[in-house]
């Protein structure tokens, strides 16, 4: 780097500490920048010569450019502030890193499935359609539908195992239930699904595809959820308004009905939504409760549904000939899929926003 | 409508440990009983014995007796519920529910009990208690706003609204000034002078001059050392207690030769 500072430059290789009353030496604010994109310059001349591709070029430049802050500062400011500013470079890197695979599954999901996001693959389903045409309202509707019953079963469930641990449970008992939640938590969705399949084969025989399989079997993921996000969120309600609600003479289950709940409304709506957000996208336990269908079926207590992911899946591998126009139903069906999660938390930030108990400052 | 508490042969316990040993007072109706004492010694934890919150304490329990009226309060027939609604308690912090308004916190007692009551009967219930805690004029223009909007000693006046607002007999104020400024701790000391003329009034306070100056009756409570229970040393009328007080200990603590 060729970057010379405002400050005259050093007598030793480390910068001497600047006595008493006299003004530090900086490293001007534009400095890391004009070392970035100076690496960014030698780098790309370098181009031809190495015969690099984008993500070489900048895993370099960022190697280097960071090499050139830490020198520099340390040369001009002292060793204490190049390592705080390479960790820094560091730091800011891994974010970088991280963003990569999201922004990249943003922008493939987007450029692929905005072709067929038309009216055709929200009002028609793919009854009779062998190639191009034909949409996912059955899969849509389906998911929709899967997604409510399952919230309809778990959020009582959980919301009430919730209020049990933190209010009533002591003890060995309740342990053992936080134990078995968290087991829970970690249940592979393949084994819900199989779960659920096992269950009704018992009464309904093997071979059975229902709706409401795959709700029950997505509610095995999600109460486990639902209870961990409300057990934190009561948690957090001041014993203070429990016992200020007992002094005025009302009963415990008035108190956790009127004072509690309502105090955690906004933490408990958010952690619902986003345990929908969570199984909304699941895909295996669908995949052997529900199997798949080209028609619209409403009825979760009457034969095989469609839903998005597996609508997706099915799209996917078995796309017919040619296979161009299901393989872009199967991505648009994955961008319907994650507008709804991104609406879902939206929703849930607002809740949080709009619920939350108002200082009235 | 206040009431008589006697106390006799208490001890209190958390789990197996034993907190307070062998209280036996009698509180006066209308007026006001004042326990001091150091720190740990027991003051509220025997104040909230008195109306059974001691007990929403996981392992917490009591020997002995609490007759309020004949009516023994730690009785098997007795509903704790019950208990709390004749005896109301302010707390050290001020807790006004952060989701209610003004008005609400103040119809807290009845709303959460769900008693039907006329709406203009609630609002002459509301004004009523608000000005029995001298607040009515500060906040009469914003009662819709949230309680927890007010200042700290507003907020504190707000709870002793809502615990008076229920008709107990007897309310127990838990260190209710300790959170306060001296302005506000004085608003509230004379309202504790007005609200004894109908309710019998237990205060627990770290203030000396406080309880000399609002109190007819002071408890003195005091343990041997760590981990030892503690004890009701001494309970006399407050002037005697502040000028020549029986025990020894007594005189040490308030003349701050310990503690």
């Amino acid at each position: 780097m060729s970057q010379t500072s405002t400050a005259p430059a050093p007598t030793g290789s480390s910068a001497p500490t600047p006595r008493r009353g006299e003004r530090a030496r900086r490293v001007p604010n534009w400095a890391p920048w004009a070392a970035f994109a100076g690496a960014a310059v030698v780098v790309g001349a370098l181009w031809p010569l190495l015969d690099l591709n984008i993500a070489l070029f900048v895993l370099y430049t960022v190697v280097l450019g960071t090499l050139a802050v830490y020198l520099l500062t340390r040369s001009v400011e002292g060793s204490r502030q190049a390592i705080d500013r390479l960790v820094t470079c560091l730091v800011v890197s891994a974010f970088g890193l991280a963003m990569v695979p999201l922004v990249s599954l943003v922008w493939e999901v987007v450029s692929r499935g905005i072709g067929r996001l038309d009216g055709t693959f929200f009002n028609s389903s793919l009854v009779g359609i062998v190639g191009e045409g034909g949409g996912a309202y059955h899969a849509i509707m389906g998911t929709l539908i899967i997604t409510a019953l399952t919230t309809l079963i778990s959020v009582p469930i959980g919301l009430m195992t919730a209020v049990f641990l933190v209010e009533y449970a002591r003890g060995r008992l309740k342990r053992a239930i936080t134990f078995l939640v968290d087991v829970m938590t970690g249940i592979p969705s393949i084994v819900a699904g199989l779960f659920a399949y096992a269950l009704f084969a018992i009464f309904l025989g093997p071979g059975v595809r229902l709706g409401i399989m795959g709700a029950i079997a997505l509610s095995v993921l999600m109460i486990p959820v639902v209870v961990r996000s409300a057990e934190e969120v009561l948690k957090l309600v001041p014993n203070e308004l429990r016992e200020a609600s007992y002094a005025l003479g009302v009963p415990k289950w008035r108190t956790i009905v009127k004072v509690v709940i309502p105090t955690a409304i906004a933490g408990l709506g958010t952690g619902v939504t986003l345990a929908i957000a969570r199984v909304v996208g699941e895909t295996a336990p669908l995949l052997i409760t529900l199997g798949i269908t080209t028609a619209t079926n409403l009825n979760a207590f009457d034969g095989r549904m469609a839903t998005l992911p597996v609508y997706a899946y099915y799209q996917l591998t078995q796309p017919g000939v040619p296979p161009q126009f299901a393989t872009d139903r199967a991505w648009t069906a994955a961008l319907v899929l994650i507008i709804l999660v991104m609406g879902l938390n939206v929703v849930a930030r607002l809740i949080s926003r709009f619920f939350a108990p108002k200082s009235g400052r | 409508m206040a009431k008589r508490i006697d106390v006799s042969d208490l001890h209190i316990y958390y789990g197996n440990f034993l907190a307070v040993e062998n209280v036996n007072v009698s509180i006066e109706p209308r007026s006001i009983t004042a326990l001091i004492g150091p720190s740990g010694c027991g003051k509220s934890t025997f104040l909230r014995s008195l109306n059974r919150m001691h007990e929403v304490i996981p392992g917490a329990r009591v020997e002995g007796k609490v007759v309020m009226d004949g009516v023994d309060l730690y009785g098997s027939d007795v509903d704790p519920v019950d208990v709390r609604r004749q005896i109301g308690m302010v707390f050290q912090r001020p807790n006004p529910f952060p989701t209610m308004s003004i008005y609400e916190n103040v119809a807290a007692g009845l709303r959460l009990n769900a008693k039907r009551m006329k709406k203009s009967d609630l609002d002459d219930l509301v004004e009523r208690s608000l000005k029995g805690a001298n607040l009515w004029t500060e906040v009469k223009d914003r009662l819709d706003r949230p309680g927890a909007g007010l200042s700290g000693g507003q907020q504190q006046r707000l709870c002793i609204a809502r615990a008076i607002a229920v008709e107990p007999d007897v309310l127990l104020m838990d260190e209710p000034c300790s959170a306060l400024d001296p302005i506000s701790t004085l608003a509230i000391e004379d309202l504790m002078t007005e609200l004894k003329e109908r309710f019998t009034i237990v205060i627990v306070t770290h203030n000396m001059q406080q309880a000399a100056r609002v109190s007819e009756q002071t408890g003195f409570f005091n343990l041997n050392g760590v981990g030892q229970p503690g004890r009701l040393i001494e309970f006399n009328p407050t002037e005697k207690i502040f000028s020549n007080p029986d025990q020894k200990a007594t005189e040490d603590y308030i003349s701050g030769r310990f503690g």
